[in-house]
């Protein structure tokens, strides 16, 4: 069995009077996809702003690589290696494919002024890594012949694709996907699904992900859980959930 | 519909009637010690009934108009700008060109008209460095004024005081006056949008107000007079030297002229100017310059990417009250008296002014628009009372006709070259 890179205790969170998330409970291992299920308004996004440190969680503790990062600032997170995509996509639109690229890289960059002002040797290389870095990824995504296009020209699935890719060039460990397959055709799901597979076995990520096409969620997750109105419904493999009776009540609801 | 432009007509030649009648027709006159009500003769009775008349008609009838003027070609200035590719190669040229005419020029031309150059290239000192907080950051600064002040006090005071000279308080005004930004932007950042432009609207109102009352150190609403003058490598423009020192024209065995510092004062804005243009030019291009342009187009995404947007926006705002600091600097050795007068809220507006009307984020609109607004108002000096109003009837006209600038903004794209 191998380490476990996130480990979430009993994560609450609490609008007012309204529980929005009750007591999750979720466990990523090294190179695992784990998804998280549930109906529309089940608390899946909630889940995911407050591992990503846009809300702090009112409860619970999150352990990321042995650490503690609930409360953190949401971009101390990412810096630490947990990165999330969005349900609506936010790329920079004014900017081209290659700057989209390059703002994800702004901490590995040389950021001192006077170094840019003179374009010192240290500077110009630390640039040309991060352009080969962004190239690189692009390439891995099926983009690198739309670098130099403005990111907002970009058709929808490129747009998806294209935020992964920015994702993936800050060196994650862990990346979160929110609904990446949403508005996609089943072509663009399919590439999806291989590209997700492909984060997962040639570069070692892990990815937690969020999604309703349950053919791509059945298909590549490792571990499944399912939320119901905040609260954990259930967890275990694919074909556990496919046939936990409580998965299909709330899913389809009573006979 | 027509019924609709009547309601409408009525309205506006209502308010139209309400505003030149308090403006134009009645005039409140001393006469000895008493306030006399002077009404408007006849001629002014007739020219406002006229204006009334236009405004009504042209309400009435707004949809011919708009009908016959959609026909009208919009001016395209980006248009006039030569392709990208032939940009580039003309731009080494380009640049060697004008900055050898703008070193000839004055030498050929009146004092005043040097003069007023001068203040054009304060004019787009600011405006370049207000273009890094609005244009580039989107952060709207409407009290910008304050930095340039700061930047002007620093170098009077420890020139009256200390006997500093202009080259040495220079980088102090900007160091300052970043300072300042650094301070109060720490604090502010987190507002955004309307927010944060009423708290740095009150910053510029409040050290304005400092300066006023503060007398013992700033001589208050009387402000700073003497302040010494740039000199070149130690020698000063004056007619006669102060002891121990040479001047100018004794140095290079010409006769004195007083236009020669009226010429070195515009060589060196002129240099100021060149020196703000490649700072920021280099920003632009530079991680941080990217992060500003990112994080104006989607906070959200860029904290998820790992970017501190405080430390970001500070930057912006640092940058920009330092330029700022640099204009106030040598604008308060050019005037030789400094008083808070000269920093009221309507300079920031005309600074913002310039911004906007240039097109957002684009260095050359700003540096046309400074032209223009400086140098619009010395022509239009012949309608004195009225140049606000055509000043204000340009910002309608521009807002109507193009609402992006004079040059909207095309940055320069980073390319994948393979």
């Amino acid at each position: 069995m191998s380490q476990l890179l996130l480990d979430v205790n009993g994560l609450t969170m609490r609008f007012g009077g309204l529980v929005a998330v009750n007591a999750v409970n979720l466990a990523v291992r090294n190179r695992q996809i784990v998804s998280v299920i549930g109906p529309n308004g089940a608390g899946k996004t909630t889940v995911f702003n407050c591992l990503s440190g846009f809300y702090p969680p009112s409860d619970g503790s999150v352990m990321f690589k042995g650490e503690q990062i609930a409360g953190l600032k949401d971009f101390r997170i990412s810096r630490k290696g947990l990165v999330r995509t969005f349900q609506h996509v936010r790329l920079f639109s004014n900017m081209t494919v290659i700057e989209n690229m390059l703002v994800a890289q702004h901490r590995h960059l040389n950021t001192n002024i006077a170094a840019g002002l003179f374009k010192t040797a240290t500077y110009r290389r630390l640039e040309q890594e991060a352009m080969d870095r962004a190239a690189f990824w692009l390439e891995q995504v099926d983009m690198l012949s739309f670098a130099n296009r403005e990111a907002g020209n970009l058709s929808y699935g490129q747009q998806r694709r294209l935020e992964i890719a920015r994702c993936m060039v800050t060196q994650p460990e862990l990346l979160l996907l929110d609904e990446p397959a949403a508005g996609l055709n089943p072509n663009e799901t399919k590439q999806l699904d291989e590209l997700i597979v492909r984060l997962r076995d040639e570069h070692e990520i892990s990815v937690l992900l969020i999604e309703h096409d349950m053919s791509l969620v059945m298909g590549i997750s490792d571990h499944i859980y399912v939320i119901a109105q905040g609260t954990p419904l259930a967890d275990g493999t694919p074909d556990e959930i496919k046939q936990n009776p409580d998965v299909i009540k709330a899913y389809l609801g009573e006979e | 519909m027509m019924r609709q432009n009547f309601y409408a007509a009525v309205f506006a030649a209502g308010i139209t009637l309400i505003l030149t009648c308090l403006m134009v027709g009645v005039k409140l006159t001393s006469e000895g010690t008493e306030l006399r009500v002077v009404g408007a003769t006849s001629a002014q009775w007739a020219w406002i009934l006229s204006g009334i008349a236009i405004v009504f008609l042209s309400q009435l009838f707004r949809d011919h108009i708009s009908a016959a003027s959609a026909g009208i070609p919009r001016p395209d200035f980006g248009k006039l700008l030569p392709a990208v590719s032939v940009q580039a190669r003309l731009k080494p040229w380009l640049i060697a060109a004008v900055i050898v005419g703008l070193a000839v020029w004055p030498f050929m031309v009146s004092r005043g008209a040097v003069d007023l150059a001068t203040l054009t290239l304060i004019y787009i000192m600011l405006g370049l460095g207000l273009n890094i907080v609005v244009g580039l950051a989107g952060l709207l600064d409407l009290g910008y004024v304050a930095f340039y002040a700061i930047g002007a006090y620093t170098y009077a005071l420890l020139s009256s005081y200390f006997g500093l000279s202009f080259w040495i308080c220079l980088p102090i005004s900007a160091l300052l006056a970043a300072t300042f930004g650094f301070v109060l932007g720490f604090p502010v950042l987190r507002l955004r949008g309307d927010y944060l432009a009423i708290v740095t609207l009150g910053f510029g109102e409040i050290i304005r107000i400092l300066l006023n009352n503060w007398t013992s150190l700033t001589g208050g609403p009387n402000g700073i007079s003497g302040i010494d003058k740039p000199t070149l490598f130690g020698l000063d423009f004056n007619r006669r030297a102060a002891e121990g020192q040479t001047t100018f024209h004794e140095f290079m065995g010409i006769d004195y002229s007083s236009s020669y510092k009226v010429i070195f004062l515009y060589l060196i804005a002129v240099l100021l100017v060149i020196w703000v243009l490649f700072v920021i030019n280099r920003l632009m291009r530079m991680p941080i310059g990217r992060a500003w342009e990112a994080l104006r187009e989607d906070e959200i995404a860029c904290r998820s990417l790992g970017l501190n947007r405080t430390v970001i926006k500070l930057s912006a705002f640092t940058f920009g009250a330092s330029t700022a600091g640099f204009a106030g600097c040598f604008f308060a050795a050019r005037q030789g008296f400094i008083s808070p007068e000269s920093f009221v809220f309507i300079e920031s507006a005309i600074i913002l002014a310039i911004v906007v009307l240039g097109g957002m984020g684009s260095q050359f609109g700003v540096i046309l628009a400074a032209i223009v607004m400086t140098i619009l108002p010395e022509f239009a000096r012949e309608f004195s009372e009225y140049r606000m109003l055509l000043f204000g009837l340009l910002m309608v006209l521009m807002m109507r006709w193009r609402p992006q600038g004079l040059l909207p903004s095309k940055r320069p794209h980073m390319e994948l070259k393979r």
